[in-house]
């Protein structure tokens, strides 16, 4: 497969956990674990699949994917936003902001690895 | 709320709605003019016979005048009749109503008022998350361990020929963020059993003047209108003496800025107002009054200028030179602290240190929603100073959610206990948010 997932979370030991099941399934995976310069690293690696946290050290989650939606290269990639706080209204903003997917923690492997393969296939 | 005392202002109310001069009213009743003055001043005691004369003669029900149906209750009762028009009360009757029926018209008033606490009261248990951010930010931390731990503990479960070297490495994070786990699930019990004791505990006055505030979203009417306070406060109950003087001297310095600064000069400024954000202290510059009662007052517009007026309904908070909070009027994504000390990062504390001069600061909110905001803070001395006194000193901070502000803008905090700010020189105490603790 060869597609590349960029993870922006910064509890390291969930940074582990999902790029083990990544890696495993087939990506390359690479991470990011603050929100200051998080559009940045996007724009850097180019990657097939973002998995962006909400709740980020320096900025919101959904202060970047407006930054994402907003540019040119980015307004179409896949981002799976994730959330401690599984709330209709963050569920709303997510979607309101262009979120290709929400996921409330805790989730299982199972489902984040049918995600993010949902999300390139579709 | 009867009071007997004020027959006589009722009476004299009543009578210059009528157009009635005084000594017309005191000949049709059978008494001396001089005698109905005395009456309508509150000087002498009236009932009986005399009180049934007069209202005979200005055409209402005795009881209307001794317990007073009063301007704020058919107020109170045509803002019932408007909040259910499905019941079809005849809005226009109410002050008729409030007169044949005086203990009706105040129970229903009361339970009108009850009901608009009861609804509050609701919303905010409903969304306890959104109103009590000790309570999200322990949760949010107890959630978090759980997605490392759940996803570890699969790995080690279902990948077949785990490399000895990857077993170590999830096993250890499972016992790590197991012991993260039960830090974080003893702070959630003890955040919920704070929770039950603050509901159980009598509501500070302060609670209750907050309260009768939110009632009317921070616009007073009658006040407004220039009524006193204590018309304003008819129809309020509050559970103890000391709330409700401290609503009275809250009432009592709103109507002070009513006088100073009227809603309509006030709005012709803000139509004129270039910028996306208003400065409250150009404004005041330009009224020649204190800023902080511009501050005021820009809380305590009603609900349709509010909309028209204003880019977003700003927060206000103001302190005394201890840093207490007297008032908090929040504004979505900067909450105020109910309980304990805020973040001395804030512009409202800085200010404090060159009194009197107006600061501007755009501010972004540490955590959460990482929310932008523009900050006007001012530290003035209370009242105009005379030689020889000592000033009091109150410190207004006025905040506008605001987009533009830059990155550069500082961060700040609520309170240091759910503050993700790391290295900060200002920390107080740790962080329940372990990761910038």
């Amino acid at each position: 497969m060869d597609k590349t997932v960029l993870l922006i979370e910064d509890e390291p030991n969930i940074i582990e956990a999902i790029s083990f099941i990544l890696m495993r399934d087939g990506w390359r995976v690479a991470t990011h674990s603050n929100g200051v310069d998080a559009v940045g690293a996007v724009a850097t690696r180019r990657p097939d699949l973002v998995i962006l946290d909400v709740m980020l050290p320096g900025r919101s989650g959904y202060d970047i994917l407006r930054d994402l939606r907003a540019a040119e290269e980015t307004a179409e990639l896949p981002v799976l936003m994730l959330t401690a706080r599984g709330q209709t209204r963050d569920r709303e903003m997510a979607e309101q902001l262009g979120a290709s997917r929400f996921m409330a923690k805790p989730f299982s492997n199972a489902e984040m690895l049918e995600a993010v393969n949902d999300l390139v296939r579709s | 709320m009867a009071r007997a005392g004020l027959t006589g202002s009722r009476i004299r109310e009543r009578r210059s709605v009528l157009g009635l001069r005084q000594a017309e009213l005191a000949r049709q009743a059978g008494i001396s003019a001089s005698y109905l003055n005395l009456i309508e001043h509150n000087r002498r005691r009236i009932g009986g016979k005399i009180l049934r004369d007069i209202a005979g003669v200005l055409g209402v029900d005795p009881a209307q005048l001794s317990e007073g149906a009063g301007v704020a209750l058919t107020a109170t009762l045509r803002e019932a009749a408007a909040d259910r028009p499905d019941a079809g009360a005849e809005a226009e009757a109410a002050e008729e109503f409030a007169g044949r029926f005086p203990g009706w018209a105040r129970l229903l008033a009361e339970q009108h008022g009850q009901i608009g606490r009861l609804e509050q009261s609701v919303e905010a248990l409903t969304d306890r998350l959104a109103h009590d951010p000790h309570l999200a930010a322990s949760l949010h931390e107890v959630l978090s361990t759980v997605t490392a731990i759940r996803s570890a503990a699969t790995i080690l479960v279902e990948t077949r020929e785990l490399e000895p070297e990857w077993r170590a490495r999830f096993h250890r994070n499972i016992h790590e963020d197991s012991a993260r786990l039960a830090d974080g699930a003893q702070r959630l019990v003890d955040e919920l059993d704070a929770g039950q004791a603050q509901s159980a505990a009598p509501v500070a006055p302060q609670d209750e003047v907050d309260a009768f505030l939110a009632l009317s979203d921070g616009h007073v009417a009658a006040i407004e209108a220039g009524r006193d306070p204590e018309t304003a406060l008819e129809g309020a109950s509050f559970g103890s003496s000391a709330a409700r003087d401290m609503a009275r001297r809250m009432l009592t310095r709103m109507a002070q800025d009513v006088a100073a600064l009227p809603m309509d000069r006030l709005a012709a400024a803000l139509r004129d107002q270039a910028g996306p954000v208003p400065d409250p202290s150009a404004l005041a510059a330009g009224f020649g009054v204190p800023t902080g009662l511009v501050m005021r007052r820009l809380v305590s517009l009603p609900p349709d200028l509010r909309e028209t007026l204003l880019p977003a309904p700003p927060g206000l908070v103001i302190a005394d030179a201890s840093g207490t909070l007297l008032f908090r009027r929040e504004v979505t994504g900067f909450p105020v602290p109910r309980y304990g000390a805020a973040c001395p990062l804030w512009p409202l504390f800085s200010a404090f240190s060159r009194p009197g001069v107006p600061i501007r600061q755009g501010l972004r909110m540490a955590g959460r929603g990482e929310g932008r905001f523009t900050a006007f803070a001012i530290a003035e001395a209370d009242q105009p100073l005379r030689a020889g006194e000592e000033p009091v000193w109150r410190s207004h901070m006025l905040i506008w959610p605001d987009a533009e502000v830059a990155d550069t803008a500082p961060r700040v905090g609520v309170s240091c206990r759910i503050c993700p700010r790391e290295f900060c020189r200002s920390r107080r105490e740790p962080s329940i948010m372990a990761r910038g603790a």
